[in-house]
């Protein structure tokens, strides 16, 4: 994993790191603000719009995180098109730690937010562990998936 | 802290629109005033273009940007959705969106400073850019100070008596309005200005600002939907509160995208110093927009976007 730099220093980054990294950052940004709101909240209502039993500490956090997701998504896309202006962009590279970014990042989510601060559970009124299972494995599969796929083409890096 | 809402008493039902009232201005009366102010801003934007027109071509869009961050304002302010705004809070809180969100991003895209500059006479003009490069400014103009007067008077409005007492004095009305506008622009065009910045800022500084602001307005949004300001009802406040997370939120990506389009371009210009042409780039309009004109040293610098400032970045 390349260290995450300000975005000034960002378009300095040789393309492979930028190819990553970009995706990396997408990955985790469209888990945390799109996959989780429009899929369990606005598709399925598994999740409520706000718990009345959270916390002001789990609120607070909950809010940055709502901020990073879309900052750090639309920051990805922009490494992309910094990338795609100055190298021909290796696809399944980005596509690996787009992978790797949205399991990171589920993962964290599952044990950080729904066990230990306790922001939202999966769903209301049910047994929790199928849920709470499936949710951390599925997030622990595509994060190896998309190391996988970094590690199967880690020779077919970006070149200027 | 808020107090305990306390269903029943409507904040309104005992205002009628158009009674008297008692601060020294009633209702219509700062209708009159702000319509006069918004065709005021309007035309002075046009005539400054007249005026200027043998500077060069200025780029529609940013002209169509005032006048739709204008009616944005306006829309906001007088009309169906103020109207509305005195007895719902969902109301309230779509004017809100309008005055103090979209309106400023609007109107921070149109460029008024650098129209403003291309069309006074080179004294006033000079005038106005030392007073822009003042320390004053730059501090007032600070995303920082930005952020706390957008943020903080988004919680004192909300979080304190402030709510129901605007609602019963045109005066605080006003005065509330007045600072959402003017804060809300401060802060759009301290982290994605196109006009000359005398003091540019950091791009990790605004990224860290815009990245609290966003987290501080969703959880007021949240919260709001357990405490609803005094003299709201609970279902409108819970509509309210979503509608400014969910509205603050395409704003707040707007914003966020207005960023890095800066960034990009920049960092491009960086780039291509060492003669490399660019394969695809974003078309932007800010820069071939700056006025020409030399600055107060009667030098021309090499980089229009920053005509105004001391020091070359």
């Amino acid at each position: 994993m390349s260290t995450v730099k300000p975005p000034e220093n960002a378009s300095s980054l040789e393309p492979d790191r930028g190819t990553i990294l970009s995706g990396f950052l997408f990955g985790c940004g469209i888990a945390a603000s799109m996959i989780d709101l429009f899929i369990f909240h606005l598709a399925l209502h598994w999740h409520h719009f706000y718990d009345l039993s959270t916390t002001e500490v789990a609120l607070t956090v909950d809010g940055f995180f709502h901020a990073f997701g879309w900052f750090i998504t639309i920051w990805g896309l922009f490494l992309l098109a910094d990338v795609r202006r100055r190298a021909e962009v290796v696809w399944a590279r980005w596509t690996g730690a787009v992978l790797a970014g949205v399991g990171l990042f589920q993962l964290l989510d599952g044990v950080l937010n729904h066990k230990i601060l306790g922001i939202h559970q999966i769903r209301y009124n049910v047994d929790l562990l199928l849920y709470d299972v499936v949710w951390i494995g599925s997030a622990v599969i595509v994060l190896l998936l998309g190391a996988f796929v970094l590690w199967r083409t880690r020779h077919a890096r970006a070149r200027v | 802290m808020a107090d305990p809402p306390c269903p029943g008493t409507r904040v309104m039902d005992h205002l009628n629109h158009g009674a008297a009232s008692s601060g020294p201005l009633s209702w219509p009366a700062s209708d009159v005033v702000i319509l006069v102010v918004l065709t005021a801003a309007a035309s002075g934007y046009g005539m400054a273009l007249w005026v200027a027109r043998e500077r060069g071509r200025w780029p529609v869009h940013r002209a169509l940007f005032w006048y739709l961050g204008l009616m944005a304002a306006g829309a906001g302010l007088v009309g169906p959705v103020a109207e509305a705004a005195h007895s719902s809070f969902t109301a309230h809180m779509t004017g809100h969106l309008l005055l103090g969100m979209i309106a400023p991003v609007l109107l921070v895209l149109a460029g008024p400073i650098t129209v403003g500059l291309r069309a006074l006479p080179v004294p006033a003009a000079k005038a106005l850019a030392r007073m822009l490069r003042s320390p004053l400014v730059r501090v007032a103009a600070h995303p920082v100070t930005a952020l706390v007067l957008n943020g903080g008077g988004l919680w004192a409005l909300y979080a304190t008596d402030l709510y129901p007492l605007m609602h019963a004095s045109p005066v605080i009305h006003a005065l509330v309005h007045a600072h959402i506008l003017l804060a809300g622009y401060v802060f759009a065009a301290s982290l994605v200005g196109v006009d000359p910045n005398p003091h540019p800022t950091s791009m990790r500084l605004r990224s860290a600002v815009l990245i609290v602001f966003i987290a501080v307005h969703s959880i007021l949004a949240k919260w709001l939907y357990a405490n609803p300001p005094a003299g709201v009802e609970e279902a409108d406040a819970r509509i309210g509160a979503q509608l400014m997370y969910y509205g603050g939120d395409a704003v707040d990506v707007m914003l966020i995208v207005l960023l890095f389009a800066g960034w990009y371009s920049a960092t491009w210009r960086r780039h291509s110093t060492d003669g490399v042409k660019p394969v695809r780039g974003l078309r932007r309009g800010a820069r071939s927009a700056s006025p020409r004109r030399p600055d107060a040293d009667g030098k021309e610098p090499a980089d229009p976007g920053y005509r105004w400032s001391r020091q070359e970045s």
